[in-house]
């Protein structure tokens, strides 16, 4: 498993010209009962890139998940999905995506294997089952029944039935919400994998380090309307933004003989914030160095994607 | 593939998953014998009054017990399957993938007619064996039309009371505050002579006691000719349309509350 983490970070460079869209949402609106869900918001999502779509519960995240997915109806807007509009999406629209529900389960008498050539059958140019079988991790499992697996390994055979079909587009709601780490490593893996054969993945999650692992770009809604869309890196201007320098106060020391203007104490430690860490620490570690002091549990930081989140979504 | 193979398919698993599943055997299979078993012993060796002639308890309770066991793997199977795959979201899953509806819910359908044909042939064998209960083979095609029709219209009646199941664990209730009363006094477990008129004016209205009455008039030994019941089988077969109506109207795919 550790020797898989850094191979997670790992990601495509972005080409130089910009990959066609296989989504792409304009000005979509859905209101219940007059208050607006959805209010007005574009979307594009590139062939082959994982697209990670974050915001509170009752942002309007759902709806347009189910909108997209040819669930729901709309009330306003434009909206392409491979080149159709999901709610006319037939047959052959159908057998082009994959979808992965919040909250579903399987027959629970049926084997992996079965139930992955069950769902295979529907479409018209299936994976193999044991192809499909690796992908997801499930090759051991195949001759269990469905009703014996583990929540993790239910998540990893829900994410098989939707690949089984070899979609070109898939939509993941929240896939690892409830699991342990090590299962939510390893249902990584496998979205990572689908995205190394080519899939187009669009994912809902509740949880930063899952988008900052996963994604290549992300869009934040809250109160229907997209706040910030970006890469996890650079997301609401995460890459421009201030560090945080932080360290104890050595005995004796008194803040204002510090070489750092601005720094403030907070109980027993330092803290400021600065656009030139590297300047910062320099500084500061020379003028400790003279006097033959150490700055005990010093710490860069740049602020967490559950920082930026939080900013956006509790903002209005 | 074509629709109509995958149809066999989809049939093909639905039989897996129901005789894997304990649940459906017992309450499908296994409670009816058990009910033929004690209503025969009980009352076997009394005679009752049908039509105007005496016949055998044994004969009776054969096509009374074999309506109750269709009831079962029809109605109240369908019932409670629906509702389960709804509720957890298979039923939202199956509609994301290219499977065309039809083609998911005649399977469904398929494994219930098919179930029921197995249970009829079941009690058949066991009323011949141990009750000396043979079913007249003038009347035999008349027979097998009402298991069809019975079973088609009660798989559609299941489809409309699940669209108005609000839950998972609603679902077993509801089938049987439906069913019970009406097998009561549709005259399944207790003699229709011996139910007082107005019951049985109210038995009338629905599908059950017709189904009873067309499978007893099959078994009646005093039955001539083919024993087609025609009035008994439009009332079931207008029955399953008002499902298929209300099926069509209110029939959901989501879990409730989404």
């Amino acid at each position: 498993m550790s020797a898989a983490v850094p191979q997670l970070r790992a990601r495509v460079p972005p080409a130089s010209a910009p990959a066609p869209s296989v989504l792409t949402v304009r000005g979509l609106s859905k209101s219940y009962d007059g208050r607006a869900a959805v209010d007005g918001i574009d979307l594009d999502v590139r062939r082959g890139e994982i697209f990670a779509f974050l915001g509170p519960n009752g942002a309007g995240k759902t709806t347009t998940v189910e909108i997209l997915e040819g669930y729901r109806s709309r009330d306003g807007g434009e909206v392409e999905v491979l080149g159709c509009d999901p709610r006319g999406g037939g047959r052959a629209w159908r057998s082009r995506i994959g979808v992965v529900l919040q909250t579903c389960a399987v027959q629970p008498e049926l084997t992996v294997e079965e139930l992955l050539s069950l769902y295979g059958g529907y479409y018209p140019a299936p994976l193999s089952v044991s192809e499909t079988l690796e992908l997801v991790g499930l090759t051991d499992e195949r001759g269990l029944r469905a009703g014996t697996l583990s929540g993790g390994q239910q998540r990893r055979l829900d994410v098989g039935l939707a690949l089984v079909g070899d979609p070109e587009l898939l939509f993941l709601d929240e896939p690892t919400t409830g699991f342990d780490p090590s299962a939510r490593h390893h249902t990584w893996e496998v979205v990572v994998g689908l995205r190394d054969i080519g899939k187009t993945v669009f994912l809902t999650t509740h949880y930063m380090d899952e988008a900052q692992a996963l994604a290549d770009r992300v869009a934040v809604i809250a109160h229907g309307r997209i706040v910030a869309e970006g890469t996890p890196a650079d997301l609401g201007g995460r890459d421009h933004a201030p560090s945080a320098v932080s360290f104890m106060l050595p005995a004796g020391v008194e803040v204002g003989e510090l070489p750092a203007p601005g720094a403030v104490l907070r109980g027993e430690h330092v803290e400021l914030q600065t656009r030139t860490p590297t300047a910062t620490v320099a500084r500061l570690a020379g003028w400790a160095q003279e006097r033959g002091l150490e700055l005990p549990e010093l710490e860069v930081r740049r602020p967490t994607l559950e920082e930026i989140y939080l900013e956006l979504t509790e903002q209005g | 593939m074509s629709d109509l193979a995958l149809t066999a398919r989809q049939l093909r698993y639905d039989q897996k998953s129901f005789w894997r599943n304990p649940q459906y055997v017992f309450f499908t299979v296994i409670q009816p014998v058990i009910f033929l078993f004690i209503f025969v012993s009980v009352f076997g060796n009394k005679t009752t009054l049908v039509g105007g002639h005496e016949i055998k308890r044994s004969t009776y309770y054969v096509p009374a017990i074999t309506t109750l066991a269709i009831m079962s793997a029809t109605f109240f199977n369908l019932t409670i399957s629906l509702s389960r795959l709804r509720e957890q979201g298979i039923l939202k899953r199956i509609r994301s993938t290219p499977l065309p509806p039809p083609v998911f819910l005649a399977g469904r359908i398929g494994t219930s007619i098919t179930v029921s044909a197995l249970l009829v042939a079941l009690l058949l064998t066991i009323g011949r064996l141990l009750y000396g209960v043979s079913l007249p083979t003038h009347t035999l095609l008349a027979g097998v039309t009402t298991v069809l029709v019975g079973a088609a219209a009660l798989s559609c009646l299941a489809f409309a009371v699940t669209s108005f199941v609000p839950s998972e664990d609603a679902a077993a209730p509801i089938a049987n505050v439906i069913m019970l009363p009406l097998m009561f006094i549709s005259g399944i477990f207790i003699p229709s002579s011996e139910i007082p008129a107005g019951m049985q004016d109210v038995a009338n209205v629905f599908p059950i006691k017709h189904v009873f009455q067309s499978l007893l008039r099959v078994f009646d030994p005093a039955t001539g000719g083919a024993g087609f019941a025609w009035g008994h089988l439009a009332i079931i077969a207008g029955w399953g349309c008002v499902g298929a109506l209300v099926a069509l109207w209110r029939f959901r795919w989501t879990p409730s509350g989404q």
